[in-house]
């Protein structure tokens, strides 16, 4: 058999993984995303809890940064994985069902993804909070305004628009991470150019084309947030 | 909660610590010389030493760990003749040198940019009053801009370190029987997950915060400047002569 050229191994032709690997990077961006919007969500209320909360909610607040950022995240996607399906089989078997139920890949993913970068997330709204200004916070509240009306019209605008390069690092945290859902299973780019080196046998080819994939969205995500934060500031005075 | 099976797991978990530091300080030693070096690759004027440096960066922080560990362990296998060849093979047949490769290559992106960072915070009058005292090149290196840097750079290099030691999990996929990887053959034999989970966790904070008391304690020891001057008891009667 003659060997396949490098392109014709990962174009789209009859024997091209090209299309295989593009829906990869697809599901890579997705379980990225969506594990990213989850650790939004986590972050902000651990945020809300370290700023606001009493004692026990500040420690255990503070608790979960620390333990999160202190254990490698391979671990934490052991744990859901692994056990996720262990809870849903207790679960299941409370209504009679038998044997081992699977959690979807992607939903493990993701959850792990989020609970991760919830902690990252966490620290950088905490910081962006603080350069709010607490007379802004006196004029809203001097004009009537309830929690979740300041939050929404006065705290989360300001907020996001001092977060964006700290969103923009945990960004790139996220997407390097979602690479490690690989080991449950999920067809994500590494898990695709596994598939792809084994049935081949042409493991650097796969692998190469995999982080110059991995360059691209970094690169195209690294653009997007500059010009996100240009747009952000846009009505800003900045010294210098 | 049961007791004894985490004690359990906490017995086999520890056998696999040695191995975790092993990688964590072997890569982060060649890293910090790899990093070293691209940091004054960056800094210099010369683009035939910049560019490749910056690209270096760009291509190891921009690229998942586990995919520059499978691009050398799998990858390079086939190039198996080749290496042969050139008598490297024994090298990239083994997954510990093929991880310690990894991680250092990984780590010395991401320490140069630290140690930039502290190489361009050493103020430039320091570097004037050496240089008024005759100092030069190596010397003015060594003496003056080294020390300041690296006092600079520390703490963020303190992260990068804690960093490395969570990154060596990763060396679990490629068959490294470190905690997690210990872990994760535990949780697949006994489907205990959460326990398993706390145990290894607990024995990675650990490892992490002696790692950074010992970080403080160097930064403690590198900055006397910085710490209050012991309590003098004044002498009064001098102000009445």
């Amino acid at each position: 058999m003659q060997q396949l050229s490098y392109f014709e191994l990962v174009g789209f032709g009859p024997n091209g993984w090209g299309w295989a690997l593009l829906m990869a990077t697809g599901m890579t961006i997705a379980v990225a995303t969506c594990g990213f919007l989850a650790g939004a969500v986590v972050g902000t209320f651990v945020a809300w809890g370290k700023i606001g909360g009493n004692a026990p909610v500040r420690w255990l607040a503070d608790g979960y940064t620390t333990v999160l950022r202190g254990i490698p995240d391979l671990l934490v996607i052991y744990l859901f994985y692994f056990g996720g399906s262990a809870a849903l089989g207790a679960i299941g078997s409370l209504f009679g069902a038998e044997g081992f139920i699977g959690v979807p890949a992607f939903v493990t993913g993701a959850l792990a993804i989020g609970i991760v970068s919830g902690a990252y997330q966490a620290e950088v709204f905490r910081g962006a909070y603080q350069v709010v200004s607490r007379g802004e916070l006196e004029a809203a509240r001097s004009v009537g305004m309830h929690r979740w009306l300041m939050f929404r019209r006065i705290i989360a605008p300001q907020v996001l628009r001092y977060a964006i390069p700290g969103l923009g690092n945990t960004w790139q945290l996220v997407l390097k991470e979602s690479a490690l859902i690989s080991v449950t299973g999920l067809v994500e780019l590494l898990r695709q150019s596994q598939v792809a080196a084994g049935s081949t046998r042409r493991p650097f080819d796969f692998y190469i084309t995999a982080a110059i994939l991995y360059l691209l969205i970094t690169w195209v995500s690294t653009y997007l947030f500059q010009r996100a934060e240009t747009y952000s500031m846009r009505g800003m005075r900045r010294a210098s | 909660m049961d007791l004894a099976f985490m004690q359990e797991a906490f017995l086999r978990l520890i056998a696999g610590v040695p191995l975790t530091l092993n990688l964590a300080f072997t890569s982060i030693a060649f890293g910090a010389v790899l990093a070293m070096l691209l940091a004054l690759m960056r800094m210099s004027s010369f683009k035939v030493f910049n560019w490749p440096a910056q690209a270096y960066v760009f291509v190891f922080r921009g690229t998942p760990l586990l995919v520059q560990i499978f691009l050398i362990y799998y990858g390079l296998g086939q190039f198996r003749p080749t290496l042969q060849e050139f008598g490297l093979w024994g090298f990239f047949r083994e997954p510990y040198w093929c991880a310690v490769l990894a991680l250092t290559m990984n780590t010395g992106a991401y320490g140069s940019e630290v140690i930039r960072g502290g190489l361009q915070a050493v103020p430039y009058n320091q570097v004037e009053a050496a240089r008024a005292c005759g100092m030069s090149g190596f010397l003015l290196f060594r003496r003056i801009i080294f020390p300041i840097a690296v006092r600079q750079a520390l703490p963020a290099y303190g992260s990068e370190i804690i960093l490395m030691v969570k990154a060596t999990s990763l060396a679990s996929v490629i068959t490294m029987m470190e905690v997690t990887g210990l872990a994760a053959k535990m949780i697949s034999q006994t489907f205990r997950a959460v326990e398993v989970f706390i145990v290894a966790g607990v024995i990675y904070l650990v490892l992490n915060f002696i790692i950074t008391r010992i970080i403080m304690a160097i930064e403690w020891w590198l900055s006397p400047h910085l710490r209050r001057a012991p309590a003098v008891e004044p002498r009064l009667e001098a102000a009445h002569v």
